[in-house]
Parts: structure tokens; C-alpha cells; sequence
């Protein structure tokens, strides 16, 4: 039946793959003529090896966490969001337009608004997409990248005409009042006697983000929806054959998607820059797709790639900063590191099931 | 591997200690990027001098999106670096919460003014040095017609329109000066692609000088310009030696001795807001075997006695940024 036991599919390939893709980023970092040792430590040092590291980590996972579930969930459904970057984008401004508006009495409040509003935003932004997938055949993969663009245009178009403060040259929106301003893990994990480094990131949105994680595996696998949705998933005549409307799945699966992308939007606009500025995602909608991949589309995969994604990006600034090697090198490691968890997952794990296979058969 | 990742971590976390404790300056480029030819590599160069001069070493980061900014800013900080020196106004906002943050770290601020104890503002006066180079276009135009390309439409480039405008107008009233803005994002410090496009635009409506204060943009326009016969102005850095006998010439802003002023203060910084203006050679135009045989010893000495008046106070050259209007031109 199966080749392998389970925590073999889950962690062992995975782990294998990571680590490939690590041996030959150290390659690549040798042949620029750096260390690659350092390197490595520097970045587990810098990401990891003090609070004020993790800090920031864990404020780059909660982004990761947030757009890729929203891929994850979309696969389930064999939909391919793309569009992620965009609909983060839009939550930004939902978010932006929550905050500003409306005079907030205390950040439990604004902060129940604003997810909604940044929700809101980002299911809108994918409804569209998803509308002409359903109705129209038009390609979910193409209509929903270029929907990014359009995101940014727009946004580039709202900040500098609608949102700039009088006399204030950057395009960004005044800052968020007073009253709007989330607490960080450090004022929390403070509060209660635990030391935590001050002015990191981190901040009370992780917690909605581990929400969203348990919330979105009891809907793909213990609700009636979740269900439809994955045989649908699994196939679409099939399912239309047991009566699921096609239209419904695709419409309502697409806009939990681009909800949980726009969700992203209160952890890095409300909860770290405080205001919005162009360009406010810098790429996470993207990097959902490399943690869905390989986080196996499941909740707790997910949140594990992302604290990887978190650890990489981290590391990489660390990697910038302290050394000449160039942070263009820190794509290169994310790159290798899609492709083999992503694209060349079938080359480890034929052997890696061929070794367990073996081992059964002298068990037998 | 844990008692590996906490060796590891362990010495790497000491050399880390060891860089902080010298106080190394650091210096925060904008986006556009080091190599900009212009802004952001005169900043590089200073820098570059200082390094060379004193033997010691510096940090360095480049923005790659405006989400950075502060994060970048704080690690500088956290991690002892100071001064901490950034180039570009988009930096105000977030170095206005940041600063305090820091009270014992000095930062320097370029083309922006930010009001906190521990930072200095370094301001220059390009309306000046726009006046000049505006001056020499006009009288090098043979079609009475100068152009004007800039990158981001903020109130700071247009300063540099209006002195310029304001320039050709002095020399001959009778100049026309077609300006264009490249964007308004800051993507538009960086699109030379879309220089070249307009000052393409420009010289089809006769343009004959074409001025760029846009960064890296100004590398497409001042190539369009070079391959369609006409002349350009480079900007910031001196940019005459880019296309040989074709660049008329640069508007000089000091970036470079800006930033190696900020690096040799060290920790002594003098706070507040330093004009470089004419007077304090902040600002300038460029000359050197490049375009000698462009600029002819009479309009150098125009130039110059121009130059003398505006440091004199005979000319008063209005500034777009005191009341975000021109007297010369309309945007």
C-alpha cells in the first residue's frame, strides 16, 4: 500500500530536500569566494540565536503563514492562486483606510476592523479572478497575476493621489493614530516576566496567524465545505456529478483565499510600519507558493515552512549586512530551496522509497 | 549539532561584538541603487574617499523596497554603527520614530530635515546650481528650446526644474523650457529606459539641452540625447565623462563631501540643519577635459560672474519649495 511510513513523507523528504538545497547554496556561496561556514552562521545566529532575532523571524513567518494558507487552501480546490502579492496589497489599503477613518478607542477594537476590513479587501481582489474563472473559463493562474499588477498600479495610484498628507514627498499614508498601534510579542512576553528583545516586529498578529492555521484545518477537513471542496479538488466531474456547483467552490474557496492574503496586511502594515507604504508585501504573496509547496498544503506544514522562510529571510539580512556577499545570494538559497522541495521532490523521494522498501522486505 | 550551532553562534556573535565596539559609520543608500551614476554613487563615493583616506572601514546596505527602510535603519543602530548616514528624503518619516529610539547614536540625513537632537540635516540649495547649468543651456540652445527630465514628481525635483527654468529664462527670455517628470513613485529613479523615451519626446519638440535630475533615469536620457546629437546635463555626480563632448555639463551636488563629512565627524556630529549652498561649493557645475570644447571661455565667465551674484545676494534665485510655485515654469 503505502512505501513509506508517514513521518517519512512528512519530515524525512522534506528534510533531505532542505538540505540538498543548502549543500548547494554553500557551493555557490564558495564559488563567490566567501565562506560558506560563516555564512551559515551568521545566518542561524542573526535569525535565530538571540530574541531580537526571532523577533524578527517570527514577524516574517506571520506574513508567510498568512499567504500561505491562502495558496494551500486554494490547492485543495486545485485552484492556483498567484495573486497573493495583489490581494496582500488591497488588505494593506482595507487596513490603511480602517485605521485612518475612523477614531479607534483601544487596539482591540481596531484591530477586530481591521482584519475584517483587510479581509474584506483581499477576497474582493480574488473574487474577480475567480468570478471569470467560474463563469468564463479564463485562466485562474493568468488572470490572478495579473491582477497583481493591476493591485499595484492602483495602490501606486491611491497613495500618491488619495492617501499622501499634504507636504509629505513619499508616497505613503499618514501614520496610523495612536490608539490603532498593536502591542509586540516583547510588550507581551515582557509583561508577564519573560525577557524578550524590545523594538522587534513581532507582534500580537502571530497569534491570529496560529488561529487562522487551526481554523483552516477544521475547513478543509471537518466541515461539509471542506469536503466538497477537496473532491473537487480531487476531481471536478466528479463532483459535479454529486451535485457540487463548480461556480460555488470556485467563488467561495477563492475569496477564503484572497481573505487569509489580505489577513497578512494587519501584521505588516498595522502591526509593524504603522502606516501604509508602497510596496508594503515586498514579495511574500510569492513566497506563500514555495510554503504551500512545501508545507504540503497542510496548516502545520505551512506554519513550519514558513518559520523556515521567516529563518531565510532574517538570515539574509543578516547575510547583507554583515558580509559582502550580496543579498541577491539570499534569493539564490530560496530559489534552490523551492526547487527541491517544489519541482525535484520526485528525485529524492523514488530513492527514499526504494531504501524503506527494501528494509520491509528483509523485515518480511 | 546544537553544541556545533551554539559554537558556531558563539564566535560568530564575538566578531560581531568586536566590529561594534569600533563604531563604524554606516551608510544607508536609497533605492535607485549604489551605482546609480549619480545620487546614490556620489553618496558611495564619499564614502569610498574616506575609507581610502583613513584606512577604516564602514557599513553599508542598499534598499531594495520601501518596507526596509526602518528595519534597516534599527539594525544599524542596535548593532553600534555610528553615525549612521542615509541619502534621500523618503528616509524623514522613518527616522523621525527611529531616532529618539537611539539618543547615543548620530544619524545624518541627506536632501531631508528632520527635527530630533542626535540627527543632522544636510539640505542643499539645487534651485542655485540649477540656475547655472539652466543659465549655460539656454545660451548653448540654438533652438531657443531646453528640455527637463526628472525622476519622482516631489517638490525637491521641481526645485531643480524651476532654478533651472528660471536659469534659461535669465539668459534669454525667450527660451522655452519643456519639463517632464519620469514618475510618481520611486521606481522612477530608476527607469532609464523611460529617460530615453522622453527625452526622445523632448528633442522631436526641438529641445536641444536636455537636463536630467533623476537618478538612474538620467543614464537612458542622457544616452537618448548623446544618439540623437543633442546635449544633456548630467546631475549630482559628475556625469561629463558618460558620453565624451556630448554632456554639456553636471549639475554638481555634493553628496560625496556630504557623506565624508558626516564619516570623518565621527560621533562628533553638529546637529541640526547644514545648508550646502553655492557659497559653501555645495552645489556647482562641472567642468573638466570632457566638455572643455563645449563651454567657451566667455560663457564660463558668464557663468561664473552669475554664480558670484547669486553668492553676493544681487540674484535672489526663488526656491519652489518655500511656496510650491514657480514664477518661470508650469507644471
Amino acid at each position: 500500500m503505502q512505501a513509506m511510513p508517514k513521518w517519512a513523507d512528512i519530515v524525512l523528504i522534506p528534510l533531505i530536500n532542505l538540505l540538498l538545497a543548502f549543500l548547494i547554496s554553500g557551493l555557490v556561496i564558495l564559488a563567490i569566494g566567501e565562506d560558506p561556514v560563516e555564512a551559515v552562521s551568521l545566518m542561524i545566529d542573526g535569525a535565530l540565536g538571540s530574541s531580537y532575532g526571532w523577533g524578527f523571524t517570527l514577524y516574517y513567518a506571520t506574513n508567510f503563514i498568512f499567504t500561505g494558507l491562502a495558496v494551500a487552501v486554494a490547492f485543495h480546490a486545485a485552484l492556483f492562486n498567484i495573486g497573493g502579492e495583489g490581494q496582500a496589497a488591497l488588505g494593506g489599503l482595507g487596513v490603511a483606510l480602517v485605521c485612518l477613518m475612523l477614531p479607534w478607542p483601544h487596539w482591540t477594537i481596531a484591530l477586530v476592523a481591521a482584519s475584517f476590513g483587510a479581509a474584506l479587501f483581499g477576497a474582493l481582489w480574488a473574487i474577480v479572478p475567480a468570478y471569470l474563472q467560474a463563469k468564463r473559463g479564463s485562466h485562474i493562474v493568468i488572470t490572478t497575476i495579473m491582477f497583481n499588477f493591476i493591485a499595484a498600479s492602483l495602490l501606486n495610484y491611491v497613495l500618491v493621489n488619495l492617501l499622501r498628507p499634504a507636504g509629505q514627498m513619499d508616497p505613503a499614508s499618514a501614520k496610523f493614530p495612536e490608539p490603532t498601534h498593536l502591542p509586540t510579542i516583547s510588550d507581551i512576553l515582557n509583561g508577564i516576566g519573560i525577557p524578550f528583545a524590545e523594538r522587534t516586529p513581532a507582534n500580537v498578529t502571530l497569534i491570529i496567524a496560529l488561529l487562522a492555521c487551526v481554523a483552516v484545518y477544521f475547513l478543509i477537513w471537518r466541515t461539509r465545505f471542506g469536503y466538497q471542496l477537496r473532491a473537487f479538488g480531487k476531481s471536478e466531474q466528479a463532483a459535479q456529478y454529486a451535485g457540487i456547483s463548480s461556480v460555488k467552490i470556485i467563488m467561495i474557496t477563492m475569496a477564503i483565499s484572497g481573505g487569509l492574503a489580505g489577513l497578512m496586511a494587519i501584521n505588516n502594515v498595522m502591526g509593524e510600519a504603522e502606516r501604509l507604504v508602497l510596496n508594503s508585501v515586498e514579495g511574500a504573496g510569492f513566497i506563500g507558493i514555495a510554503v504551500a509547496l512545501m508545507g504540503r498544503s497542510h496548516p502545520f506544514g505551512v506554519l513550519l515552512a514558513s518559520i523556515l522562510f521567516g529563518f531565510l529571510y532574517q538570515g539574509g539580512a543578516e547575510l547583507a549586512l554583515w558580509t559582502s556577499i550580496p543579498r541577491d545570494l539570499v534569493i539564490v538559497i530560496q530559489a534552490l530551496v523551492i526547487l527541491f522541495t517544489g519541482a525535484l521532490d520526485g528525485m529524492v523521494r523514488a530513492p527514499v522509497e526504494r531504501m524503506f522498501l527494501s528494509f520491509k522486505k528483509r523485515e518480511g | 549539532m546544537t553544541l556545533m550551532k551554539s559554537l558556531l553562534g558563539a564566535a560568530a556573535s564575538l566578531a560581531l561584538t568586536a566590529g561594534a565596539a569600533l563604531a563604524d559609520p554606516a551608510i544607508v543608500f536609497d533605492l535607485g541603487g549604489k551605482f546609480d551614476k549619480s545620487f546614490n554613487e556620489a553618496a558611495f563615493n564619499g564614502a569610498k574617499k574616506w575609507a581610502e583616506e583613513t584606512g577604516g572601514s564602514y557599513r553599508e546596505i542598499e534598499m531594495q523596497s520601501e518596507a526596509q527602510r526602518e528595519q534597516a535603519l534599527r539594525r544599524l543602530a542596535e548593532t553600534g554603527s555610528n553615525p549612521v548616514v542615509m541619502t534621500g528624503f523618503a528616509f524623514g518619516s522613518v527616522l523621525g520614530e527611529v531616532a529618539p529610539d537611539y539618543p547615543d547614536t548620530d544619524f545624518v540625513i541627506i536632501d531631508m530635515v528632520v527635527d530630533q537632537p542626535n540627527v543632522t540635516s544636510v539640505v542643499f540649495t539645487e534651485h542655485e546650481g540649477s540656475y547655472l547649468v539652466g543659465y549655460m543651456a539656454a545660451q548653448a540652445s540654438k533652438n531657443n528650446t531646453v528640455g527637463f527630465i526628472g525622476g519622482m514628481d516631489i517638490p525637491l525635483i521641481r526645485r531643480f526644474a524651476c532654478g533651472y527654468a528660471q536659469g534659461a529664462k535669465a539668459a534669454n527670455p525667450d527660451t522655452k523650457v519643456i519639463a517632464n517628470m519620469t514618475g510618481t513613485t520611486p521606481a522612477a529613479w530608476n527607469d532609464p529606459v523611460k529617460g530615453g523615451e522622453l527625452t526622445k519626446a523632448q528633442i522631436s519638440q526641438g529641445a536641444d539641452v536636455v537636463y536630467a535630475a533623476a537618478g538612474g533615469t538620467g543614464v537612458g536620457v542622457l544616452q537618448a540625447a548623446a544618439d540623437a546629437g543633442a546635449l544633456s546635463i548630467g546631475v549630482d555626480s559628475n556625469q561629463n565623462g558618460m558620453h565624451p563632448g556630448k554632456v554639456l555639463t553636471s549639475m554638481m551636488k555634493r553628496v560625496d563631501v556630504a557623506v565624508y563629512d558626516a564619516f570623518t565627524a565621527g560621533t562628533e556630529q553638529p546637529g541640526g540643519v547644514k545648508v550646502l549652498n553655492l557659497a559653501a561649493e555645495g552645489v556647482g557645475y562641472a567642468m573638466d577635459e570632457n566638455n572643455a570644447e563645449l563651454v567657451s571661455a566667455d560663457m564660463q565667465a558668464t557663468v561664473d560672474a552669475i554664480a558670484a551674484k547669486i553668492i553676493d545676494g544681487e540674484i535672489t534665485v526663488h526656491d519652489y519649495m518655500s511656496d510650491e510655485s514657480c514664477p518661470a515654469l508650469n507644471f
